[in-house]
């Protein structure tokens, strides 16, 4: 990683999509592109696969931290061409106050008998990082923070200064919160440097 | 081929895509001999086979002793179910 100045005065970040997911409700760019009647967070999860109609098995040996980071990322990086795959190119800068707690919880219940690795290594809410880089081949800057509250303008200036100093043309940026009583609430943006 | 292992087997066909979520599977898609881990068959991972060796012992009571034979124990459903019944 390269050492950078936190933070950089210069407004460097130009805001391509939003993503908003609360409730049920998928809200892109100001306009609802899904809604479930499922309230259940693991069957809205699936729903919203199906709807997006991608095929990739390992989205269900997800927890649902990644699942909605992953499914997240879908959906913003959607039809937007000149981001390819394969690159350093793209950073990923996430936050959330529950860190992986949901999961973390799981675990710590699964320990009560023969505690499962699978459940294990989502034990960390920067596990989702690895999933989108994986599934896009990202390998760019990446950090997930746990704050007590989202701050967008501190998590847009952090991309500012990746804009600034580092090979960073594009950037995932905001919220991915999921308490342990599955509350989720994501905003999301996918930005470009100006 | 026994009965109790072609039960055995489709038993493990379904605690297989239960305990590691292959969703995208049902026990039908399975064949006996198709190759669990690699590019082919059910692609699993390492953290499957991780998976399996707590399914053993959680599900039939089976400890993997020796770690060094897990590649040939895990090599598909029927030597899955051979080395069970072995165990049994």
């Amino acid at each position: 990683m390269v050492a950078m100045p936190l933070f950089t005065s210069k407004n460097m970040s130009r805001v391509i999509k939003e993503l908003s997911i609360q409730s049920e409700t998928v809200i892109l760019d100001g306009k609802i592109i899904f809604s479930s009647e499922e309230k259940e967070l693991g069957g809205f999860l699936k729903d919203l696969y199906k709807h997006t109609g991608i095929n990739y098995g390992k989205f269900f040996k997800m927890d649902y931290l990644s699942k909605l980071g992953f499914l997240s990322s879908e959906l913003l990086l959607k039809d937007v061409e000149e981001i390819k795959p394969e690159t350093d190119e793209v950073a990923l800068i996430f936050a959330n106050t529950s860190s992986s707690l949901n999961t973390d919880i799981k675990y710590q219940k699964s320990m009560e008998d023969i505690p499962s690795p699978a459940v294990f290594v989502y034990t960390l809410p920067n596990i989702v990082i690895g999933e989108i880089s994986i599934r896009n081949k990202f390998y760019g800057e990446h950090i997930f923070l746990v704050q007590a509250k989202y701050d967008k303008n501190i998590l847009l200036k952090y991309a500012d200064s990746l804009f600034e100093t580092t090979a960073t043309k594009y950037a995932l940026v905001g919220w991915l919160e999921l308490s342990p009583t599955e509350n989720y609430n994501v905003q999301l943006m996918l930005c470009a440097k100006k | 081929m026994s009965t109790l292992n072609k039960e055995l087997k489709e038993e493990l066909k379904a605690k297989l895509i239960e305990q590691l979520n292959l969703e995208d599977f049902e026990v039908s898609d399975i064949n006996d001999n198709d190759l669990l881990f690699g590019g082919e068959g059910l692609a699993l991972d390492s953290i499957d086979a991780l998976e399996i060796i707590v399914l053993l012992e959680k599900e039939y009571g089976i400890k993997l002793d020796d770690p060094k034979k897990g590649k040939e124990i895990m090599q598909s459903i029927q030597t899955l179910a051979d080395f069970i019944e072995r165990k049994r």
